[in-house]
């Protein structure tokens, strides 16, 4: 037995081509990056080395006099995700429907629908803080709005997706039997993807709670207030604290959100 | 002799609890008032209720009132700023995702044998995760100054946390027999990591780090209101002067160039996929 290797697949010029493109693409990307950007180094460094004794061990010795205070702007925070996100699982149930391929029977609708939600994704949510600060003013109202208009987006593609993938022998086969839309919606739709959509209520949550913790910063109310103070008044051991509160937190409705997720599915 | 029938028990019939109604009802019940406790809780806390939400609504219309007509004046400016917001994502995701290659190595957990490197590398990523982006640029931006530089430190920090998560979780899925096999042929750990590893997790990993650059991109945004440069740094000055026409050309400038780059990184991790 010969021990040569298989024969090479022939190259194809079009795909040569192309590569090289790619490649040429990329590296002009690259040079422009770093021909225009403007980072003063000798500025940045001695920045860093009169700050740095100022900043970093602050950080990791907590105040701990201002604990009870943090956590009590931690808990707002958490009920301003909570408000948001229970609104956005609400308010992305018809976004959802009108946005999957399989329920209006337009691809017009559905079309209409994904345009909706992806614009509505677009936007940051302390962007959309900004924008509702602007109407109601520095209120944590103004947080939960952004949060639940920044969310819906994001279940609302997550709820078309799953309305997409669901049975639909069921459907057909409760039309054929003469029921009406809402019965068909009620009794052959909603109980496929009911759980689907509260693991993904659930799984927002989690993720409005770490993105609550910003809003503050602009005024929409929580422990991003705080951040704020804390910046302007260059108090590190004051952000040490905020940083360990949001840490535990975060990481506790993590644990928690994929517990309750995993139990659901 | 005929074989018993396939009867499913109650215990393997995942649907079984629909026999017994008043159990599910009663249960659905109970979520439904915890959560109703929760929003009212929650509301008292954040001053929230049907009038401030009636009259917050009817507000809305200032919306309209303050921020048109946007002024496109400020258009000049804020591309140049822009480019600067993506440049800082540029460079952030690149050393992102080189240094996330020996990091994810190390969390994963049939690559990695040393326990206790693996649950540390785990368990400093997982930190680095729950900080908020504002908060990592708020104290970079502290250490080396208002500018860009805090900025990208702060993005790559931001990234490496969620690719060293989604990377390390690849590389725990990939088909651990060609490793075996070549470890058993005499490869060292490189060896096989780059020729058995590496081409296993190479769509995946591209898609990732273009997915990562689209995070960064709207993150580099939200890093600017605090002084971290770029776009977001533009739109917090005029916000702080109630100039509301310039941000909402700012607003919509984001918006397109987030649109944009998500449409395009998108297509390029259908065609990678």
């Amino acid at each position: 037995m010969s021990m040569e290797l298989p024969p090479k697949k022939p190259r194809s010029t079009k795909k040569l081509v192309r590569n090289v493109a790619i490649i040429l693409a990329v590296a002009a990307l690259y040079v422009w990056t770093f021909a225009s950007i403007q980072i003063d180094f000798a500025r940045v460094i001695e920045r860093a080395q009169s700050n740095f004794d100022r900043v970093i061990p602050k950080l990791f010795s907590p105040n701990w006099d201002r604990a009870g205070e943090v956590i009590d702007m931690m808990i707002e925070t958490i009920f301003i995700a909570y408000v948001g996100s229970l609104a956005a699982a609400i308010i992305a149930v018809p976004l959802g429907f009108l946005a999957a391929k399989n329920m209006t029977g337009s691809r017009i609708f559905s079309t209409l629908g994904v345009w909706i939600l992806s614009a509505v994704r677009a936007f940051p949510e302390i962007i959309l803080a900004i924008l509702f600060i602007v109407a109601v003013g520095p209120t944590p109202f103004a947080g939960i709005l952004a949060i639940a208009i920044g969310s819906t987006g994001m279940l609302g593609k997550l709820y078309a997706e799953s309305l997409e993938a669901i049975d639909m022998n069921v459907v057909e086969a409760m039309q054929a039997n003469g029921a009406n839309r809402i019965q068909v919606m009620f009794h052959g739709i909603i109980p496929q993807v009911i759980p689907e959509f509260l693991s993904y209520a659930i799984y927002r949550f989690e993720i409005d709670v770490r993105a609550s913790t910003v809003l503050g910063y602009v005024g929409a109310g929580g422990i991003g207030t705080m951040i704020f103070f804390a910046q302007s008044s260059r108090n590190w051991s004051d952000m040490g604290m905020i940083l360990l509160v949001i840490i535990i937190v975060v990481t506790i409705f993590d644990y928690a959100s994929s517990y309750i997720r995993r139990r659901i599915i | 002799m005929v074989k018993e029938m396939n009867k499913p028990s109650l215990a393997e019939d995942k649907y079984a609890p629909m026999l017994s109604p008043w159990r599910v009802k009663s249960k659905i019940a109970i979520i439904f008032f915890i959560v109703l406790f929760f929003l009212f809780f929650s509301s008292t806390r954040t001053g929230v209720d049907f009038g401030t939400l009636l009259s917050g609504l009817s507000n809305m219309g200032q919306i309209t009132d303050k921020l048109l007509p946007p002024n496109w004046g400020i258009v000049g400016p804020a591309m140049e700023r822009l480019i600067e917001t993506i440049h800082m994502a540029i460079i952030a995701t690149t050393f992102a995702v080189l240094v996330v290659i020996p990091v994810s190595l190390l969390a994963a957990q049939n690559i990695n044998s040393n326990k206790i490197v693996y649950n540390i590398t785990r368990f400093i990523m997982n930190i680095l995760r729950t900080i908020p982006d504002i908060v990592l640029a708020v104290i970079f931006v502290g250490l080396f100054g208002i500018g860009v530089f805090g900025g990208i430190v702060a993005l790559f920090v931001f990234s490496l946390g969620i690719l060293a998560k989604l990377i390390s979780e690849t590389i725990e899925s990939i088909d651990m027999e060609p490793v075996e096999a070549m470890r058993a042929s005499g490869a060292s750990t490189i060896q096989a990591i780059a020729f058995a590893v590496v081409p296993q997790v190479l769509p995946q990993f591209s898609s990732f780090s273009l997915y990562v650059f689209e995070i960064n991109v709207r993150a580099s945004v939200v890093i600017g209101l605090v002084g971290a440069g770029g776009i977001g740094n533009l739109m917090m000055t005029r916000f702080g002067f109630n100039d509301y026409n310039s941000v909402f050309t700012i607003i919509i400038i984001i918006f397109v160039v987030v649109v944009l780059i998500e449409y395009i990184s998108g297509k390029i991790r259908e065609a990678i996929v």
